[in-house]
């Protein structure tokens, strides 16, 4: 780990100034993600902000009849929320399917959805990695970790983004609530904020340099049945190597790509009346595996129909 | 040389008159573990402040480092040293003083020569760990590569006799086997894995004068202290090796590494302490490994079940430079009766990290193959698997023909049975639902040899009555401390609060260390013998002194008990005792060697693993949901640390089914999991129901206690028995471990 400075201020507005005022400097909640890519010197922050005491940490009710998360709320504290449990049970399945009750209680709503993938060659430092280190390459193309994208993947970043409860909160279309060095808010859809590799797989969300996750807005419920499946290697603490959130007709993929994967060629073809082994059938004709991979495509066709399928009847099923 | 026959007779461990042997005690050192004040190795306070190094790992897997570019890195913050080919200290040679059995010499630390991806060429020495880390990634190497052979499938065509090593052949397999009306020709195939202790190698040394202090993490005392004598080239007497507490060895730790040997250099170097710790990444890329073995096996049986031909043939891989054989077929040759019988294993060189030691070698991967074999050929034969075994179970050993010294496989298969539920498999796979879940039943035997190597110990009793043990032995976390606590307290029959166990010291009475699940035999009969000598000494001292109740008692008569020492009804306390006729106190040594007709039996632990595992159709994923052991492995010394070892072992067994392996990248030589974010092992949601039972045994012929190794046996078995409840959920007969989602599922229609 690499010395650096270290600020903790009480609001918004001091957060997004004494980032601003610093090169290099981050802003650090959990830390649960961050500290342990620092400690691989893979981050290196000169300077890092604390926004873990700022007023965020609340979830409340929207005008609309959805919930807002406060960026600080911790992993925990949402999937415990009752209104979260009943309103919303694939963002609660989701949370409690990630990381271990420790990390859960120290990690953040904006933190994970700012984690970075857990690609074994970007946490390799003597591989390559566009990542890491832009236009270096990338190691895990042609490599034989398996845990790698299936759909959306560039010449450039095969990786895919590593988080549970992300994958809910798209099916569950939420919104994210940005604050910028302006103190103007705007609100990104959180199929908006993380983004395809493409040519820059460095960066991997919508945000502007400086700016500041405050919230995640969830609107209301929708009708039907909501599950969240996780395949893993272990029944403890592990990645995913395949997941599906279902919420309503909304349908999301984790571990196949560098975001949370909306699952629209399914969604379309249930809209049409495809049953929903025709449906997962319809999105898998878009995915691209590798010979490592290839069982990702078998995977999560098999797991995203039985995830409809369970959750056809209406209310919610697991 | 003793007799096994001299131990038969009744001893204060078999009396057990306070009850003491047995007792699941807790451990000796647990508070000061659970409540971190244990001083680990690099925790150990340094008599002065410390300096800190870092390590720096070769890029490429096989050639010479043609270059060091160290500038930057000497002028940066806070560095006090760097060294790399060229300028690392000279080393002695390795090798002489080191016992063959329990270790082996490992290269001189930075040498040129690469020899594997992640070998380390590069060192610095800061005042602060973060100093040195930042200036070890300043400095550059350049190399002169060469072709390496990286890949264990690819290179099978390469695979070689082991050294001195041949087939052991009995009868003619190849004729025995061409005629046998039933057969199974299958291989397994598993991965290599890493040891991934919780505490990295870690070292603190100092000097003081021409005597070097190290702290270090290490399984055998004796071995590190004449490895790093050797390569300091100073003798034996002026290293000084402690390692009190280490956080898991598993065979990993057998030897030292260039935590130990840098940390001494650098400290004559610079005259300060110097603390040397791997990071993850270098537990796994920089120590040694599991081998990845493909076992084929081929039974030949009549058909009512009976072995006729039997043959395991073992293919593994060691390090180019590195000889090392994982006998993952040896276990066979006691196990089942078959007149015909081949059992060998060829070696492919690799130039990866070295494998070695790790926990039950040889059994823990070659019974993976040959217990699904047998679950194979029951099905064949439509036959109970456990009937498959029982009819193939030996009078005397399979191969030698020797008596076993005691042999309860069958008990522990059929008390287990019962206990488990075994007659609620439907012996058709696919049958079993619950929910979503496929469930299903599976067995496997157990067997693993038990060992007693020679050792000595020294007990001192003080004035105020603490009888104090000491041996140059090690605690790898298995319960060493606590075992030899209660057979001193029970030998002396004093309350275990009067006895303090010292270990890991090269300045204590040495033992072999922790490893083949000898530990406990061979360090605890050694203070069973000082115990005893303690026990004639002051009963000498006793009858000697005509201020004593004792005085002008024959010594034979003499009792211990309650703190007492006693002729019929007159007795005194022992401090009473010492500290009127020996106020200095009183220390005696004793020692155990291998009875000279030990090898005339045929010696092993025994067991038997059921398992009930649910297997999700829709993805593969496998997820245990019972596990119950029995196992037979002589006198239990405490039945909570006992049980820890053996279910411990059953995990890891879970883990070697569902979950363990590393791989090696083609294009570099380097590992694919390097931190335990990858490296997955069971953990507590794996494991949900988990028991075991020991038999009631003694085996006298094992060593004067009776006791027998616990700390291999429980992982022995345990996968195949996982494999097999795999097959019986699902049908899918996987021949490839880890049984993961990827492969389970490629298997399901």
């Amino acid at each position: 780990m690499k010395p650096f400075t270290y600020a903790r201020p009480s609001t918004v507005a001091d957060a997004l100034a004494m980032v601003a005022e610093v090169p290099g400097a981050r802003f650090l909640a959990g830390g649960t993600n961050l500290v342990d890519l620092m400690k691989l010197q893979i981050e290196q922050p000169t300077h890092l902000v604390d926004v873990s005491r700022l007023p965020l940490g609340q979830v409340e009710e929207t005008a609309e009849g959805g919930l807002r998360l406060g960026a600080t709320t911790t992993n925990s504290q949402v999937a415990a929320d009752a209104r979260v449990r009943v309103r919303y049970p694939a963002l609660a399945q989701a949370i409690l399917a990630g990381a271990s009750g420790q990390l859960r209680n120290k990690a953040t709503t904006a933190g994970n959805l700012l984690q970075r993938t857990r690609c074994a060659y970007f946490y390799d430092t003597t591989k390559p990695c566009n990542k890491r280190e832009p236009g270096a390459g990338c190691a895990a193309i042609g490599g034989i970790y398996a845990n790698t994208a299936i759909f959306g993947a560039s010449q450039a970043c095969i990786a895919t983004h590593p988080s549970d409860m992300a994958v809910a909160l798209s099916a569950l279309d939420a919104q994210v609530e940005v604050t910028g060095q302006n103190g103007q808010a705007r609100a990104v859809a959180l199929d908006d904020l993380h983004r395809l590799p493409g040519e820059t797989p460095q960066i991997e969300t919508s945000l502007q340099p400086g700016e500041l996750i405050t919230a995640v807005v969830l609107p209301p419920p929708p009708l039907g049945g909501q599950i969240y499946r996780k395949v893993r290697e272990r029944a403890s603490y592990a990645f995913a190597i395949g997941a599906v959130a279902v919420a309503g007709g909304k349908v999301a993929l984790g571990a196949v790509a560098h975001k949370p994967w909306r699952a629209k060629a399914a969604e379309q073809a249930l809209a049409k009346g495809a049953n929903p082994a025709e449906a997962m059938a319809a999105e898998m004709t878009g995915a691209r595996s590798d010979g490592h991979n290839d069982f990702k495509v078998k995977l999560m066709g098999r797991l995203g129909a039985a995830c409809l399928t369970s959750t056809a009847g209406a209310g919610s099923d697991q | 040389m003793s007799s096994v026959k001299d131990w038969a007779a009744p001893t204060p461990i078999s009396e057990n008159r306070s009850g003491l042997i047995g007792k699941g005690v807790n451990r000796y050192e647990g508070r000061l573990k659970v409540t971190g004040t244990a001083p680990f190795a690099y925790e150990v306070e340094a008599p002065s402040p410390p300096a800190y190094g870092v390590l720096i790992p070769a890029s490429i897997a096989r050639g010479v480092v043609t270059s060091a570019d160290v500038s930057q890195a000497k002028s940066a913050p806070g560095v006090l040293l760097v060294w790399s080919p060229d300028t690392v200290p000279a080393q002695g040679e390795r090798g002489a003083r080191i016992n063959p059995r329990s270790q082996r010499g490992s290269n001189p630390a930075l040498a040129a020569r690469v020899e594997h991806f992640g070998q380390h060429v590069g060192f610095v020495v800061a005042d602060t760990l973060e100093n040195a880390k930042a200036a070890a990634a300043l400095v550059r190497f350049t190399y002169d590569s060469v072709p390496a052979d990286l890949i264990f499938e690819d290179c099978l065509d390469k695979a070689e006799d082991p050294e001195g090593e041949e087939d052991v052949r009995i009868g003619d397999f190849e004729a025995a086997y061409a005629k046998a009306p039933v057969r199974l020709d299958a291989s397994y195939v598993s991965p290599l894995q890493n040891h991934a202790q919780m505490e990295p190698c870690a070292t603190t040394a100092w000097w003081d004068g021409d005597q070097v202090t190290v702290h270090t993490s290490i399984q055998m005392v004796k071995g590190g202290q004449h490895t790093l004598a050797e390569t300091l080239m100073i003798p034996s007497t002026q290293v000084r090796l402690l390692t009190r507490y280490i956080g898991g060895g598993f065979g990993g730790k057998g030897q030292s590494y260039d935590d130990l040997t840098l940390a001494a250099l650098a400290a004559r170097e610079l005259g300060q302490p110097v603390k040397v710790a791997y990071t993850r990444q270098q537990m796994f890329q920089a120590t040694i490994h599991r081998p990845a073995v493909q076992m084929r096996v081929r039974l030949g049986a009549q058909a009512d079940g009976r072995l006729d031909a039997f043959a395991l043939e073992a293919v593994t891989h060691c390090r180019r430079e590195a000889p090392f054989t994982e006998h993952a077929a040896n276990f066979a040759r006691s196990l089942y009766a078959a007149p015909n019988r081949l059992t060998g294993h060829r070696l492919v060189k690799l130039d990866i990290p070295a494998a070695g030691a790790m926990r039950a070698p040889g059994e823990a991967s070659g019974m993976l193959s040959l217990e699904c074999a047998m679950d194979e050929l029951a099905e064949q034969l439509g036959l109970d698997p456990i009937e498959l075994r029982l009819r193939n179970e030996p009078e005397t050993d399979p191969e030698t023909g020797k008596p076993f010294s005691t042999r309860q496989l069958v008990r522990c298969m059929t008390e287990g049975a019962q206990r488990f539920g075994w007659d609620r498999r439907n012996p058709k796979p696919g049958q079993v639902r619950d929910g979503r879940w496929l469930v299903g039943l599976g067995m496997a035997a157990a067997i693993r040899g038990n060992f007693l190597l020679p050792a000595k110990a020294g007990v001192r009793i003080d004035a105020d009555g603490t009888l104090t043990l000491r041996q140059g032995m090690t605690d790898i976390g298995t319960g060493t401390y606590t075992i030899l606590a209660q057979i001193t307290a029970e030998t002396l029959g004093v309350p275990l609060s009067q006895v303090k166990v010292e270990l890991g010291d090269s300045d204590f009475p040495p033992a072999p260390g922790s490893g083949g699940q000898f530990g406990a035999a061979t360090a605890g009969s050694a203070a069973f013998a000082a115990g005893m000598n303690l026990r004639r000494a002051l009963a000498e001292l006793a009858t000697g002194d005509p201020n004593s109740p004792l005085y002008g008692d024959d010594p034979e008569l003499v009792t211990f008990g309650g703190g007492n020492i006693a002729v019929d009804n007159r007795a005194e306390p022992l401090d009473v005792l010492v500290a009127r006729a020996a106020p200095e106190g009183v220390y005696v040594e004793g020692s155990i060697t291998p009875a000279a007709d030990a090898r005339d039996y045929s010696q092993h632990t025994y067991g038997a693993h059921f398992a009930e595992v649910g297997v999700d159709p829709d993805t593969g994923e496998v997820r245990l949901r019972r596990m119950f052991g029995v196992f037979a492995a002589g006198r239990i010394l405490n039945a909570k640390t006992a049980m820890s070892q053996i279910t411990g072992g059953m995990i890891w067994g879970v883990g070697t089914a569902l979950h363990e392996y590393n791989a090696v990248d083609p294009r570099y030589g380097s590992f694919i999991a390097q931190d335990l974010a990858g490296y997955h092992v069971p953990a507590h949601a794996d494991i949900a129901n988990l028991s075991a039972m020991f038999l009631d045994e003694v085996d006298d012929k094992a060593n004067p206690m009776g006791i027998k190794g616990v700390g291999e046996l429980g992982i022995a078995g345990a996968g195949a028995a996982i494999a097999n409840a795999v097959y019986n959920a699902c049908g899918a007969r996987i021949r490839d471990y880890p049984l993961t989602p990827e492969k389970v599922l490629a298997a399901l229609p």
